[in-house]
């Protein structure tokens, strides 16, 4: 009966720790930039966290009046996700707006350089 | 000498670039004005630019496709640095008619106004568009209406002359998609006195509608969409 709960124990943090690991290369390889890697850390932290802390989450979901302690997971992840895709879609505009404003710029210095 | 850049934003038209640009020189002959074509080529993947190119006119090649508002910035932002008095925008179709420009331009040169909006619908003469298009005109009446207090019978008319003020200001804030009804809101944003005259328009000679492809509806939605953000936006 302990066992299992054990065995699925080592794989989080098996899991969490690989994942940091990850990301760390893709930082140190110039792949992924810092300021994108900060959420991605705190993200392994919190699944590290509770891979060891394995009372935490039944904890954390009676203190919040949770009847069923997974469901947590599965709410705060959905939630860390979207506000994650809403945090790409600022930073798509923020490209594209500073993509048209140098297709604009090198149109007008082309032009300036056939007339000189 | 009132200096007016006319800004012919063009994507695939090959057909028709060349008689717009030579349209605008044929009615250039006016003692108080003097007319300069800009054509602005969005990535055109015909044999626009090589045509622009050997025509009488300013050519600005843009490097990626930005679609019809980020093109006709680009002209503003020339218009801007080179001192125009006064920007026309001309399709590159050929649905505006140079003939039309000087009804135009002689009201900012007498300063009745800061935009000057050439309209198919103050006496219903002309190619009157589409059914749909003139529903969704009516219903852009409405909206602007309310939002800016301007009552603009054609708001989706790209068929317009700004003087220098408005230059300046739309040069560095400009709607992407769709841009002529939203335009309206930023000038009523900034004050600038909007006026409408009447225009005779033709039905495209050739290329494609901006619009079309997407549905109607779906332009009507996503533009009073842009219309009431521009208003909020600061």
């Amino acid at each position: 009966m302990e066992i299992f709960p054990f065995k699925i124990q080592l794989i989080s943090i098996a899991g969490s720790l690989l994942f940091m690991f990850f990301i760390s290369r893709l930082i140190v390889k110039g792949k992924l930039r810092e300021e994108y890697a900060i959420i991605w850390m705190v993200c392994t932290l919190f699944l590290l966290l509770f891979a060891l802390w394995r009372n935490g989450l039944e904890i954390v979901a009676r203190v919040l009046g949770v009847f069923y302690a997974p469901s947590i997971i599965f709410l705060a992840a959905t939630f860390a996700i979207i506000i994650f895709l809403v945090h790409l879609s600022v930073i798509n505009s923020k490209q594209q707006k500073q993509i048209k404003e140098m297709a604009q710029e090198i149109a007008l210095i082309k032009q300036r350089s056939k007339s000189v | 000498m009132y200096k007016v850049a006319v800004i012919i934003p063009c994507y695939n038209e090959e057909k028709n670039i060349s008689d717009v640009i030579r349209s605008v020189h044929a009615v250039n002959h006016s003692s108080l004005y003097q007319l300069t074509p800009i054509v602005v080529n969005d990535k055109s993947t015909d044999r626009s630019s090589s045509i622009a190119s050997n025509e009488n006119c300013v050519l600005l090649d843009l490097p990626v496709n930005l679609g019809i508002g980020g093109a006709v910035q680009t002209g503003f932002k020339y218009a801007d640095e080179n001192n125009f008095d006064a920007a026309i925008q001309m399709d590159g179709d050929g649905q505006h008619p140079a003939e039309e420009i000087e009804k135009l331009i002689l009201p900012l040169i007498n300063n009745e106004a800061d935009i000057i909006i050439g309209s198919r619908f103050i006496t219903g003469e002309g190619f009157q568009s589409s059914f749909w298009r003139r529903t969704g005109i009516v219903f852009f009446k409405m909206l602007l209406k309310n939002i800016t207090g301007h009552i603009i019978t054609d708001s989706t008319s790209g068929f317009r002359a700004v003087n220098k003020k408005t230059i300046t200001i739309i040069a560095h804030q400009y709607p992407d998609d769709y841009p002529e009804p939203v335009a309206i809101v930023i000038f009523a944003k900034n004050n600038l006195r909007i006026k409408e005259v009447q225009v005779e328009m033709k039905e495209r000679q050739g290329g494609q509608s901006t619009i079309g492809g997407f549905s109607p509806i779906y332009y009507m939605i996503k533009v009073s969409l842009s219309i009431c953000f521009t208003y909020f936006k600061k």
